[in-house]
This record gives structure tokens, sequence and C-alpha cells, in this order.
């Protein structure tokens, strides 16, 4: 209390802000440091798998011809490829409403210990013009040659 | 014709933005006194030139006048009216007339309404004001004009996609613009005094009203956006940590900074650098969120290549307006002199902790919004999600709400602990207890602990400083801080309840079978085709009994739209006061069977009444301003009157 009636009080002000501000920032950039790992695709995968059980993203086309329903009647089963790899996934659920086969995915869960890829979520479009930044990017880069791929694969 | 008139009244209205900068700023100069009368009618009739502009655009929309290429993109002639009025702003050029209009409106109203300020501040705010105004102008004239004709006039529009053919969505986007604009005004504000030195009470006084108003916008339109994301997109999710989200987030944590900064310039002409240094960042992530939604970054850096030109021309806004405040902030903020000194325990210092947490928390979203963009350019894909922002942000958030519970408790200036100390270990003992009890089941994460025990605590705190006052005499902007406090304490209930108590039940059911989540039984009683104006549909009848009680049908849908064609999920929900079921019908499982996907989500509901207690909270105290003003408007005008007779 003493400091802050010292003749500066603004500047005290100000020096408390930085700190707690710069404290905020490095916290974060230490945060997103451990978030780079945190997206990957199926070659990826391949290569260099993350730890069983992991939360992580997958993001991929979704092969045409490999979605399939279970016989419990909710469990969907379909492969994520992106022309170079391919994991399987199974998803308990509701399929989002732009999942079609032959377009983009992300899906959201984890990698189990048999390879197959575990969703908890898949993502799709929100809004007119938003798709997840990383699928558009995947479209952009791999989908014509991901696409003519798995339709010959088909 | 309509189309025309409505484009040459955009262009009278640049003109009449272009005249408003260099009078204003020439009045600025003592030698341009002349030009100052000028000012003010070019704001008010510029207002009202954007306001013909975009009511040609939505009669455009009305007639579906196939002819202008807007309407053929987005409107199509089956379409509810309501929805070809929303046609208008739910897209690129339509939302960027309603921002300039509704710019151009608040700028006609300061130059109409604003007299407390000195003359030579206010001129220099409208000069600032239809400097920030020109560069939408030229965004909208030069990149995206609105009334662009087709050659050929279409045969039929593309339809408006349907996830947007929603009501809520609809009120949405302007919701939000409304907040967007009112913060441009309390940046025209702080740059004109910033021009002027004139950083005092009264400025913080004329600039508060619109902070407030900016604020309850972003508040409904954060509420509503969030209940929209909620029933329509069918996963049951209140927030995604979507960039999308964010950029509306982003310029609510730096109106509140501000509201309460302002709050202390008002009343004891103290933190004057800091209000003004907010005033600037509040509008900088307004801007920040119109470009990340508007330029297509997000979308991809590749669509923001194939359409540089809009990225490109808000980007080069952005850093003119917010380079030019923070050089002209550089070049005066040190010329201003430090305002009145309080202690740490005083409320002034308790907003000075609340303001800083803010600022930190804005400064993690921020950082988390855009980690993402900046190592795309290292050609690193990276997604951000909750496990960064759920626990970065909570390590903030927790400790301000701390402060939100004793700050309005101590006096301004200088207050002892003493005084405070028996409601403070009160509340604190309440807030320990709620952990301990909510500990007990031993499965709820962290999290949501922490939030269940603090919403409490904050609950019983946000009412304490109306303890011991005759509560018909509290003034309303009391009123209103205690419910928009308590209003926070709200949402956080209900979010930290989402996530502790949320169950959920993945079922293939056949017509006539039930199944259970959480306290309800769920029977699905018939599966049937229904149409609407522009889709089809597959029906879920379902009857859900809670506890045995009466039961309540529910119809979820999977609806086909043919323009364009799009599948969407319609949720159906059965709320009670102490929670909602979500029921979503999916595809045909096989042998007869369908897919259903039900939650039973205690107090979620609590989330969006929090949000609108909050901004009800907001909506009291800017009343309570306003009539406060008015009061002491006629006192002011009476004591002059008085003086002119003592003078005849």
């Amino acid at each position: 209390m003493s400091a802050l009636k010292a003749k500066h009080q603004r500047l005290v002000l100000v020096v408390v802000a930085l700190i707690v501000l710069i404290g905020a920032g490095l916290l974060a950039a230490w945060a997103l440091r451990n978030q780079a790992s945190y997206f990957y695709v199926p070659a990826q995968i391949e290569a260099d798998p993350p730890e069983i059980g992991r939360a992580v993203r997958l993001g991929g086309m979704v092969r045409k011809g490999s979605l399939q329903t279970l016989d419990d009647g909710i469990t969907i089963a379909f492969i994520v490829s992106d022309g170079e790899a391919e994991v399987p996934v199974r998803f308990a659920g509701i399929l989002p409403d732009l999942f079609v086969e032959g377009s983009g995915v992300v899906a959201e869960g984890r990698l189990g210990a048999d390879g197959t890829f575990m969703a908890d979520n898949l993502l799709a479009k929100h809004d007119e013009n938003y798709v997840p930044r990383e699928l558009q990017d995947m479209t952009e880069h791999q989908a014509r040659e991901a696409v003519a791929e798995t339709e010959n694969a088909s | 014709m309509i189309a025309e008139l409505g484009l040459a009244a955009l262009w009278l209205a640049a003109a009449l933005a272009a005249l408003q900068l260099v009078t204003g700023f020439l009045a600025v100069k003592e030698s341009g006194g002349e030009m100052a009368v000028l000012v003010r009618p070019a704001a008010m009739v510029q207002g009202l030139l954007c306001a013909a502009a975009f009511v040609m655009l939505l009669w455009l929309f009305v007639i579906t006048d196939l002819s202008v290429k807007l309407v053929a993109m987005n409107s199509h002639s089956d379409k509810p009216l309501i929805f070809k009025l929303s046609g208008a702003w739910g897209n690129h050029e339509g939302s960027m007339l309603l921002w300039i209009t509704v710019m151009a409106l608040a700028g006609g109203l300061i130059a109409l309404l604003e007299r407390r300020l000195p003359e030579r501040t206010m001129m220099a705010t409208l000069g600032a004001q239809a400097f920030v105004g020109l560069g939408f102008y030229a965004f909208l004239l030069f990149s995206s004009n609105p009334f662009e004709r087709l050659p050929q006039p279409a045969v039929e529009g593309l339809g408006l996609n349907p996830l947007l053919q929603d009501i809520g969505l609809a009120m949405h986007p302007p919701t939000l613009y409304f907040g967007y604009v009112g913060l441009s005004v309390a940046f025209s504000f702080a740059v004109g005094a910033l021009l002027t030195r004139q950083v005092n009470p009264d400025f913080a006084r004329a600039m508060r009203p619109w902070v407030l108003g900016a604020w309850i916008f972003l508040t409904l339109g954060i509420t509503a956006g969030s209940y929209w994301a909620y029933y329509e997109l069918g996963w049951g999710g209140w927030w995604f940590w979507d960039p999308v989200e964010n950029a509306s987030l982003m310029p609510w944590l730096a109106a509140t900074a501000l509201l309460h900064s302002a709050s202390v310039l008002a009343a004891r002409d103290a933190l004057r650098v800091w209000t003004i240094m907010l005033g600037v960042v509040a509008f900088s992530m307004s801007m920040v969120g119109t470009f990340l939604v508007r330029s297509g970054i997000l979308t991809s850096v590749h669509a923001f290549a194939v359409d540089p030109e809009r990225g490109t021309f808000i980007l080069a806004l952005l850093a003119i307006y917010i380079g030019g405040a923070l050089v002209l902030f550089a070049l005066r903020a040190g010329s201003i002199a430090e305002g009145d000194r309080f202690s740490v325990s005083s409320r002034e210092g308790a907003l000075v902790v609340n303001n800083v947490m803010l600022s930190a928390i804005l400064g993690i979203v921020l950082l988390g919004t855009l980690y993402p963009l900046l190592t795309e350019a290292f050609d690193v894909r990276v997604s951000v999600g909750p496990p960064y922002f759920n626990p970065v942000g909570a390590v903030f958030v927790f400790p301000m709400l701390i402060v939100m519970a004793v700050g309005p408790l101590l006096r301004w200036r200088q207050d002892d602990w003493q005084r405070v100390k028996r409601p403070l270990i009160a509340t604190g003992l309440v807030t320990l207890a709620t952990l301990v009890l909510a500990m007990m089941p031993g499965s709820i994460d962290l999290l949501p602990l922490l939030g269940l025990a603090f919403a409490t605590g904050l609950a019983i705190a946000s009412f304490l400083p109306l303890r011991g006052r005759a509560l018909l005499r509290v003034p309303l902007a009391t009123w209103g801080m205690v419910i928009a406090h308590f209003g926070i304490a709200v949402a956080l209930f209900g979010m930290a309840s989402e996530s502790a108590f949320s169950q959920e039940k993945l079922a293939a059911v056949k017509v006539g079978e039930s199944t259970r989540v959480g306290p309800w039984q769920v029977a699905l009683a018939g599966v049937e085709p229904v149409a609407g104006p522009n889709w089809t549909a597959i029906e879920g009848r379902l009857l859900a009994m809670h506890d045995g009680g009466e039961a309540i049908e529910l119809d979820p849908q999977a609806r086909n739209f043919w323009a364009p064609p799009q599948e969407t999920t319609e949720s159906a929900l059965a709320t009670r006061w102490n929670g909602q079921l979500y029921a979503v019908i999916g595809n045909e499982a096989g042998q007869g069977r369908w897919q259903l996907r039900l939650w039973w989500k205690p107090f979620v509901t609590f989330i969006w009444y929090g949000g609108l207690l909050v901004a009800l909270g907001g909506l009291l105290a800017l009343i309570g301003r306003l009539s406060a003003d008015l009061k002491r408007r006629a006192v002011y005008a009476r004591a002059e009157a008085r003086q002119r007779g003592v003078h005849a």
C-alpha cells in the first residue's frame, strides 16, 4: 500500500499490469506449444502416431464406399485418407449434417491400441462460409488427388 | 432504379463523411472555427442517407429483384418474408452496409444529442467518427458494392444457406454489429479526447452510454449465438472456442474492461490514460473480429488469397485506425496529467485488478485465435481448442471472480479491509462448503467443481452491496451492477453444471420401443415424413416422461433443403426449470431401427438466463445513467434560465 502512495502511482500500476499481462502471454505461449501436435493427418499417424488415448484431431477425406453402420445401429465406421495413408475411424453417434463420403472431415478423439481412431466428435461446417480451417486446407492441397485415388479404390 | 438510388445515397453519404472529416478537424484548430457549423448537420444527414440506402436494399430483397447480384446470390422467391429480409444482411456486402448504416446513425445521434463536452473535443470526435466511416465507405463502394446489377437478370435466386434460415440467426449478426459499432463511437470519443487533451470525467460520462449500449448488444449477441449453436447444430454443445465465436467474445471482454474503467474515470477522475487505451483496444477487437470473420482468412488462408482485395482492405483499415490511434496515444499519453490517487484497498484498486484480469483473458483468447494463422505461415497446421482455452483462461477467470465479489463492497478512494471482513468470510465459507459438497460424488473435473463453488459464492456476494440499504432508494445503476454480476454467477453455474452433470444416451430404437437417459424415459412413438416451404424432413415423434410424470411430445427432424441442397438436423428440446432434454434423430439404423441421440443437461438453461440477466443489468445501468444525465441537464437549464433572469 505504501508503495502506491509513493510519487509515481501511475508507474507502479503500469508495471504491475505489464507483469500480469506478460505472465499471461508466457502462460499462453507455453500452453500453445503443447498444442502443436494436436492435429494429425493419416500420413502423420502412420509415421509418428500420437500416444494411445491422447486427445487429438484427425483430418482427411472420407474414402468413398467406406462408410458403414455396424450391427448395433449406432456405431459408424469409415476410413479417413489423405492420399498417402489411411486410418480406420469409429464414431458412435449421429453423423453431422455435412458429412458425406468423398469429402473432408475433422474427427476429434483418440487413437486406440488396434490402430483404429475412436472419434468423440466429427466437425462439419459451422456456417455458410466457415469450414474448420485444417479441413479447407486439406481440400485445397489434397482433395483432388485423394478423391481420385479413393474413387479408383472403390 | 431502386438499386441505383441506393448506390447514389451511399456515395452522397460518403461525400458528407469527407466533409465532416475536413470541417471537423479544421474546427479543432482555432482558425477553422467558422466551418464548425457544418459538422453536426453533415453527421445527421449522413445517418439518414445510409438508413435510406439500407431500407432500399431491404426492399430489393422483399421484392426479390433478381437483376441485383446480391439478391440473386442470396435469396430465393420461395423463402418466407422474414428470411428474405434477413438474407439482406446474411452475406458479406449486406452486412457491411448494415455496419456502416448503424455507424452513420450513431454519428448522427452524437451530433444531435451530445452537448456536454467542450465544442472542440466534440468536433474532433465527430471528425474521428467520419475518418473511421470513410474507410468503410471506401470498402463498401470499391470492393463490396451491395447494389451491383447482373448483366442478365437471374431466373431464380440461389437461396440462403438453410442453417441460416432461423430466426435466432437472423437477429444475431445485427445484434453483434450494434455492439461493434457502439465501440467505434467509444473509439472516436477517445481519439477526440486525445486530440484536445480533454480526458476528464465529462469525457467518460459522454462515452459511457455508448460503451454500455454496445456491451448490452454484444452480451445479447453472444448469448443468442451460443443458444443458436446449441440447438441448431444438433450436437449439444454451447460454446466451441471457434474463431468466429472468439471474434465476438474479444470485443466483449474489452468492452467489459472499458465499462469498468470508464466508471472509475467518471466517478473519481482516475485511470485517464488507461481508459483511453481501452477505448482504442475495444474498437481494435471489433475490427479484428470483423477482419477474422469477413476476410475469409479463417475459412482458410487460401480463400484469403483467392479474394485478396477484401482481406487486404480490412487489414489496411485495421492498420490505419489502430496504428494511427496508437501513435496518437504514444504522442499524447505522456502529456495527460495523472488522475486522482487511490489506495489498493479501494473500489478503484479492485477495478484495476478486474481490468488487468480481463485484459489477460483477452490476450489469451486473442493469442489462441491467432496462433493457428501464425503457424500456418510456417506451414504447420495446429488446432487450438478447449484443452488450451479452458485451463489457461481459468487461471485468470477465477481470481477475477473473487475481485468481482469483493470490489463492489469497497468504498472509493480508500477503505479498510476490516469493514468488509465479515460478509466476505461468510461468502468464502459458503463457497468452500459448496466445493466440498460438490466433491462428494468424486467424479467431477476440477474446473466444473470450482465453477459450481465460485458461482454459488458470487451469487451471494453480488447481492451484498445492497445489504443495509433502503432498497427503493438504491440508484438504478447500482441495481444494474448487482443484477449483471448475479447474471455472471447464474451463467457460470449453468456452464459448470452442464459439464459436470450432463448425461448422454445414444441408441438405435424401433418404433414402439423406449430408452432411458438420466431421469427421463423416452419412447419412439413414430417416424413420419413431413414437408416445409423449402424442405422435406423425417420427423420422429418422441414421448418423454420425466420420472414417470406426464409425457411430453418431442419432434426432432432430419431436414433436407433443396435450395441450396443441404441436410440439417433440427433438435427438439424439453425444458424444465432444472434443465433440458435434448433430442436428435439420425439415420435409419437397419432392421427398422432409428438412431436417437439424447442428452439430459441439468441447469444448462442457466447459461442463457445468466446472459440475459447480464444484459438486463446493463440496460438498468444505462437507463439509470441516462435519466441521471437528463435530470442534471434540466437542473443546469433551470439555473441558466434563473441567471439570465437575474441579469435581465
